[in-house]
């Protein structure tokens, strides 16, 4: 048989090589809606009610964005608005079955109308929602799917609840006829890992036997060339390696070839981040990123909330350290009532340690509430934005009157360290001029500072990177300088996380890194590969 | 809807409008009130009930969409200023891109 290619959209990256595979039956929207019952009303009321406590029964096994897409079905589902216009239809004679179908199907060709791509999405969840209450109607639901080892799934839609429902093998993937890249079982397959191209077309439900799916390039290829075969396998075999190992290292310390010690630690945005991490496998919080769960005026002053949240963090750390930033507002990250509404250019405006220095009200809650759970802990409090050693000074100032003030109101407290965030190039010229006790390296903004390239235009990004010597030399001045003076210097940024920045990142005298928690394996992995004993190496390991 | 209500509007400015998340989390919040409130597309309405998600996700408002929004009854304002200030943030969304590590 001569190989095929059919060309889809890619949804989620990933390589399967295996069988194609349909499920027995389509799912319940082919079933004929159920005749009448004598009483549709209360029959549908029933149904919708199932339905209903089904979801949640299966929301109670999720978590994150897959909890989030039940909850949305059942806050659909629980709006009288949506069955109305069933139950207008059973009071004027129709039977149940009928009246719902009917009545759901107007709701989502609305949407397949659309000319927005997202909406024209949400027909799926909307059509998933109907099958529900149909299949509680004709008296209850089918089983889940079953999808074997190395299968991939054949279908013209899925929809979100099957997706959830069903059990996936080992390295399954997804090849749907339909479909959409912004639905949100693509979102929920690459929160999976599993791989999923979607419009190939109705003639890709007729295909069987052996085939490659791409979820990458959106492709799939039907009775491959051995040749094809052979490198998709070695392909396949090199990333779960390459998982494998990353698994294996996040539970080690990071140490290179030769015997440097790195430092890898965890960069959360709220406390609930930690949830299932294991701190034995980090060298402590490198970024607490507070503006992410401080995002209501409210909670800006909010000084228990605030403290509860980070004597959380640093019970979970055991005494390893933890680093808060400081509110960084601004730029990207505006909160109603408290960064200023229009700015022509607000990465170059009232961001990070600038607002919170026109705010002391705001400020000083903040560094209450960190100076008391310094007591609870070891944490170190970072200032964002820094540009003039006055802001560092002013802060201080700040942060010594609040502890002032609980040491006279006999309020349990510590001391917390305070350093500095390096983004803006006027400090990672000059690091010397601020005496701080600590710095981070925020690489996204220092690149886009440095190389004048906007982090939110795709067209310009690739003009700056972490990797451009002008960035590098920066990096490695500070960390020369923290060396010097002894005192640490870490890199918070997204860089830190990418296994091809990491070697140059270490080359340049960092021994500090703080990423996103899942990423520390892979990061760890790479370290373990290179040789750091002759890059200039700090004499101690960073704490 | 009394003729005793307070209006504010605001554009939507995340990336797919007001898609399914963000009308689901105005409908929650709606809900914390007792106040009646009420969302538009457009100045003159029609109004429809901000409680009521199959209703909002109806608008299929894109992202550029200036949304409208009235309350009346107990505590009217505060809810306005409240559903106000969750589509100001972007309805608590992450930016466009996952973010990543650090610092702004």
């Amino acid at each position: 048989m001569a190989e095929r290619l059919l060309v889809g959209v890619a949804a989620s990256p990933g390589l399967v090589s295996g069988r194609l595979w349909r499920p027995e039956s389509e799912a319940a929207s082919q079933a004929d809606p159920a005749a009448s019952t004598g009483d549709d009303e209360a029959a549908l009321h029933g149904a919708i009610a199932s339905a209903g406590q089904a979801l949640a029964a299966l929301l109670g096994e999720l978590d994150g964005d897959e909890a989030e897409v039940v909850g949305m079905q059942i806050a659909f589902l629980e709006d009288d608005e949506l069955a109305r216009p069933a139950f207008e239809a059973i009071a004027a004679g129709q039977p149940a079955g009928a009246a719902w179908a009917a009545a759901m199907d107007a709701e989502i060709a609305a949407y397949q109308a659309s000319d927005d791509e997202y909406f024209r999405a949400r027909a799926v969840d909307f059509q998933d929602i109907r099958d529900r209450v149909l299949a509680e109607l004709s008296g209850g639901a089918s089983g889940p799917l079953v999808v074997p080892d190395h299968a991939i799934l054949l279908a013209a839609e899925l929809r979100p609840s099957e997706f959830l429902s069903a059990r996936w093998g080992a390295g399954a993937g997804l090849a749907l006829a339909q479909g959409s890249p912004t639905s949100h079982v693509a979102m929920l397959a690459r929160g999976r890992g599993l791989a999923m191209v979607v419009g190939l077309g109705p003639e890709v439900l007729d295909l069987h036997g052996e085939a490659l799916l791409d979820g990458a390039e959106g492709t799939l290829v039907v009775a491959p060339e051995q040749g094809r075969l052979a490198a998709a396998g070695a392909r396949i075999a090199s990333e779960e390696a390459g998982r494998a190992q990353a698994a294996v290292y996040a539970a080690r310390p990071a140490l290179s070839r030769d015997g440097v010690r790195v430092a890898v630690q965890a960069t959360i945005a709220d406390p609930s981040d930690l949830d299932g991490l294991d701190p034995a496998h980090f060298d402590g919080i490198g970024l607490v990123r507070t503006e992410l769960f401080l995002d209501r005026p409210e909670r800006l002053t909010d000084e228990e909330g605030q403290l509860a949240a980070y004597a959380r963090i640093l019970a979970w750390a055991g005494g390893r350290p933890v680093t808060v930033r400081t509110l960084d507002a601004g730029g990207d990250k505006p909160i109603a009532g408290y960064t200023p509404a229009h700015e022509a250019n607000p990465f170059l405006g009232m961001r990070g340690i600038r607002l919170s220095l026109r705010h002391p009200d705001v400020f000083r809650v903040q560094l209450r509430a960190l100076a008391r759970a310094a007591a609870t802990g070891p944490l170190k409090v970072m200032l964002p934005m820094v540009t003039l050693p006055r802001e560092l000074a002013d802060a201080r100032a700040l942060l010594e009157a609040e502890i002032a003030a609980l040491a006279a109101a006999g309020v349990a407290h510590g001391r917390p360290a305070l350093g500095i965030m390096v983004e803006v190039p006027a400090v990672a010229i000059t690091p010397e001029r601020f005496d701080a006790e600590f710095f981070s390296i925020g690489s996204n903004d220092l690149v886009q500072y440095t190389c004048a390239v906007s982090r939110e235009e795709a067209a310009s990004a690739e003009l700056g990177s972490v990797a451009d010597p002008s960035v590098l030399a920066l990096i490695a001045r500070v960390a020369a300088h923290g060396r010097q003076v002894g005192r640490e210097v870490s890199l918070c940024g997204d860089a830190g996380g990418d296994p091809a920045l990491v070697p140059a990142l270490l080359t340049a005298g960092l021994r500090s890194l703080s990423v996103q928690p899942g990423l520390a394996g892979a990061v760890k992995a790479v370290i373990a590969g290179l040789d750091l004993a002759s890059t200039d190496e700090p004499s101690t390991p960073p704490s | 809807m009394s003729q005793e209500h307070v209006v504010a509007s605001a554009i939507l400015t995340n990336e797919s409008g007001m898609h399914a998340r963000p009308s689901v989390k105005l409908t929650q919040l709606a809900k914390s009130f007792p106040a009646a409130i009420e969302v538009a597309t457009d100045e003159a309405g029609p109004w429809v009930d901000a409680k009521s998600p199959v209703k909002l996700m109806r608008f299929r408002a894109p992202q550029g969409t200036r949304l409208w929004m009235r309350a009346s009854g107990e505590g009217a304002q505060q809810a306005l200023d409240e559903m106000m200030s969750l589509v100001s943030r972007n309805f608590d969304e992450a930016g466009p891109a996952p973010d990543g590590g650090g610092h702004g």
